[in-house]
């Protein structure tokens, strides 16, 4: 089912909030992986209030859907998100990176209730989310695994071997993301080792690839939508169009930005920007929502 | 142990460690439908084909892919699932290292690696394909279990040890057929618990795998021979290690010989030697494997016989470590 105006309005306020959380706990620790968080962070919105059937009183509920964030230096997208949805305390963001804080860059399955693999070593998490979407059809369970990559953590070499071996087992029941931000650390990622034609490439490894604008509530929701209905027969690989930083200005699309340091008044600048951001944001879902 | 595994005297040499491995895990899997199996195109080598072919809804060959596949294999066991995986000591120990470290150990899955072709067991394949360094490795992994059993039957012990006991476990078997040490599966396996297979005070030797059989018989043989009462300890769990076993020996004779088909540098004798100096109870005391060498190409015994972990090896550094009069020289001068 479409989101109705109402719904993509609601998802709009959530990820404003959580796009602000963001900020707050990069500001909180001092620096953080702030570009690639923001930009993931719809996909996180969508996912988490929107398709998810997981349950924060009972986070270890074996027929819960099961998401891997490849990606596992966006944690401090990550962090927000589950502290929101009221698996962690919400004080626990503000000892971010901290020692002996739960909470570290990479958030640690063993110590963040609801992360279900600790990641961070890039390449990892696909297959983790395939071996997870196996596992269901070995014990007759129906929960759906997703799984959000990075676009540069593409050039490992584990993301084709899981890619092939996910088509070859037909796991229908995973849904993969990338996180098309463009970004690496040193550079734009068609400098540092292109990716393009990279819609072709997942398809040429046995995937449907669904193209999105990865900004948008609307198109990433009908994408999981189209996924669930299993009609492509294929694992479905939706393909994110992002932009790296997105609803901070002064550091969008900008690789610098892949892990930064946010001082007062970088910090001030953009809490002013997200909330221009949040503006455009709902203007559109109330021109396009239905 | 639980469950039915005897298998006869003539079954035990005519199955090799690796199909009794394929054979246990069947059994295993028979009883346990959570149990899935996972290769990277060495189903047929190592024997996990064998689960294959009993039930092959619950077992995945994913191609010439280690990487994605000891990942694939944390995601399972996190999902419920008791995943063994399969593939050559050195690809599991080497290849996948990240993932073994990152998403098996880490996060403490309840993956069971059984590592085939260990040591110099492929001889004759060369380096790319001995797994010389992969228990200084497993073993420096925070959760993991590592165990190196001496025959078929022990590896069938380890198999089942490794089902019943929760985290990870890496267990590395050899290639082909390993002298018969244990004629039944029943003698009192325990993880982490060394196995005295000849009492004695005059010298301890300790082994593991393939080395067990070879010491058992340096042993006879000396008793024999030189009239030394040679006891030799099976230590196949490497890791948690027998801290009390080693160093009973230390105390009862006082020489300590370590035969091992690896690298000297963080295997079972660098375990050993940690304990020692820990202790701080010296004993005379030697490594034998790779010195800090790759291994020549050729069959696995004439390798073993060129390292010195072979019998007649064994024999030779006894004798050597019997002359050695420790206790009364002060003099440092030839040490340092």
């Amino acid at each position: 089912m479409a989101l109705t105006k109402q719904e993509w309005l609601a998802l709009e306020e959530k990820a404003n909030e959580l796009r602000n959380l963001c900020l707050d706990t990069t500001h909180w620790a001092g620096s953080g992986h702030i570009g690639g968080g923001l930009s993931v962070m719809d996909m996180l919105t969508i996912l988490y209030y929107r398709h998810l059937n997981i349950d924060p009183a009972n986070p270890t509920w074996e027929d819960r859907d099961r998401f891997i964030l490849s990606k596992g230096h966006a944690g401090i997208a990550w962090a927000p998100v589950l502290v929101s949805k009221g698996f962690n305390d919400p004080e626990q963001l503000k000892t971010f990176n901290l020692t002996n804080s739960k909470m570290g860059i990479h958030l640690d399955a063993a110590k963040v209730v609801g992360v279900d693999a600790s990641t961070g070593s890039l390449g990892h998490g696909l297959p983790i989310a395939l071996g997870s979407a196996l596992a269901a059809r070995v014990l007759g369970k129906d929960y759906w695994t997703y799984c959000i990559m990075g676009d540069g953590e593409c050039d490992e070499g584990e993301i084709w071997e899981a890619a092939m071996a996910a088509a070859h087992f037909g796991a229908t029941n995973l849904i993969a993301f990338v996180d098309r931000n463009k970004c690496m650390i040193d550079g734009p990622t068609e400098e540092v080792m292109k990716l393009e034609p990279f819609a072709d490439k997942w398809r040429a490894f046995g995937f449907h690839v669904i193209e999105v604008d990865g900004q948008n509530i609307n198109e990433l929701d009908d994408a999981i939508e189209y996924a669930k209905t299993k009609a492509a027969g294929k694992p479905v690989l939706i393909l994110a169009n992002t932009i790296k930083g997105a609803g901070i200005a002064h550091i969008e699309g900008d690789y610098r930005w892949h892990y930064g340091a946010m001082d007062e008044a970088s910090y001030k600048k953009g809490k002013d920007s997200l909330a221009q951001y949040y503006q455009a944001r709902v203007a559109r879902a109330e021109k396009e929502g239905k | 142990m639980a469950g039915g595994l005897t298998y006869t005297a003539v079954e035990s040499t005519a199955l090799s460690t690796a199909e009794y491995y394929g054979k246990a895990l069947c059994e295993l899997g028979d009883e346990h439908p959570e149990v899935v199996a996972l290769t990277a195109d060495l189903g047929k080598s190592t024997k996990i084909g064998m689960f294959g072919d009993a039930h092959p809804e619950r077992y995945f060959n994913v191609g010439i892919a280690e990487q994605g596949m000891f990942s694939m294999a944390a995601g399972f066991a996190k999902a419920g699932c008791v995943p063994f995986v399969s593939t050559f000591s050195v690809f599991a120990a080497l290849r996948a290292a990240d993932q073994v470290h990152a998403d098996i150990c880490y996060q403490n899955a309840n993956v069971k690696i059984i590592a085939t072709h260990g040591g110099t067991s492929f001889g004759q394949a060369g380096s790319t394909h001995h797994a010389i360094c992969d228990i200084a490795v497993e073993r420096s992994f925070p959760n993991m279990t590592v165990i190196v059993p001496a025959d078929g039957m022990e590896t069938v012990n380890a198999v089942r040890a490794a089902y019943e006991t929760p985290g990870p476990f890496y267990i590395r078997i050899n290639r082909g057929f390993d002298r018969v040490v244990y004629d039944s599966s029943d003698y009192g396996f325990e993880v982490g618990k060394a196995i005295t297979m000849r009492e004695g005070t005059d010298i301890t030797v300790i082994a593991c795998g393939s080395t067990v059989f070879q010491a058992c018989q340096a042993a006879d043989f000396l008793g024999n021979a030189d009239g030394l009462k040679v006891r030799v300890l099976n230590v196949h769990t490497i890791k948690p290690i027998d801290k009390e076993a080693v160093l009973k020996a230390v105390m009862d004779t006082r020489r300590v010989i370590v035969a091992e088909d690896h690298t000297i540098i963080g295997g079972l004798g660098a375990v050993v030697a940690e304990i020692i100096a820990e202790a701080g109870k010296g004993c005379a005391f030697r490594r034998l494997g790779l010195q800090d060498k790759f291994a020549p190409i050729g069959l696995h015994e004439d390798i073993m016989s060129i390292l010195g972990i072979d019998s007649n090896g064994i024999i030779e550094t006894v004798r050597d470590v019997m002359k050695m009069d420790f206790e009364l020289d002060d003099n440092w001068d030839d040490e340092v």
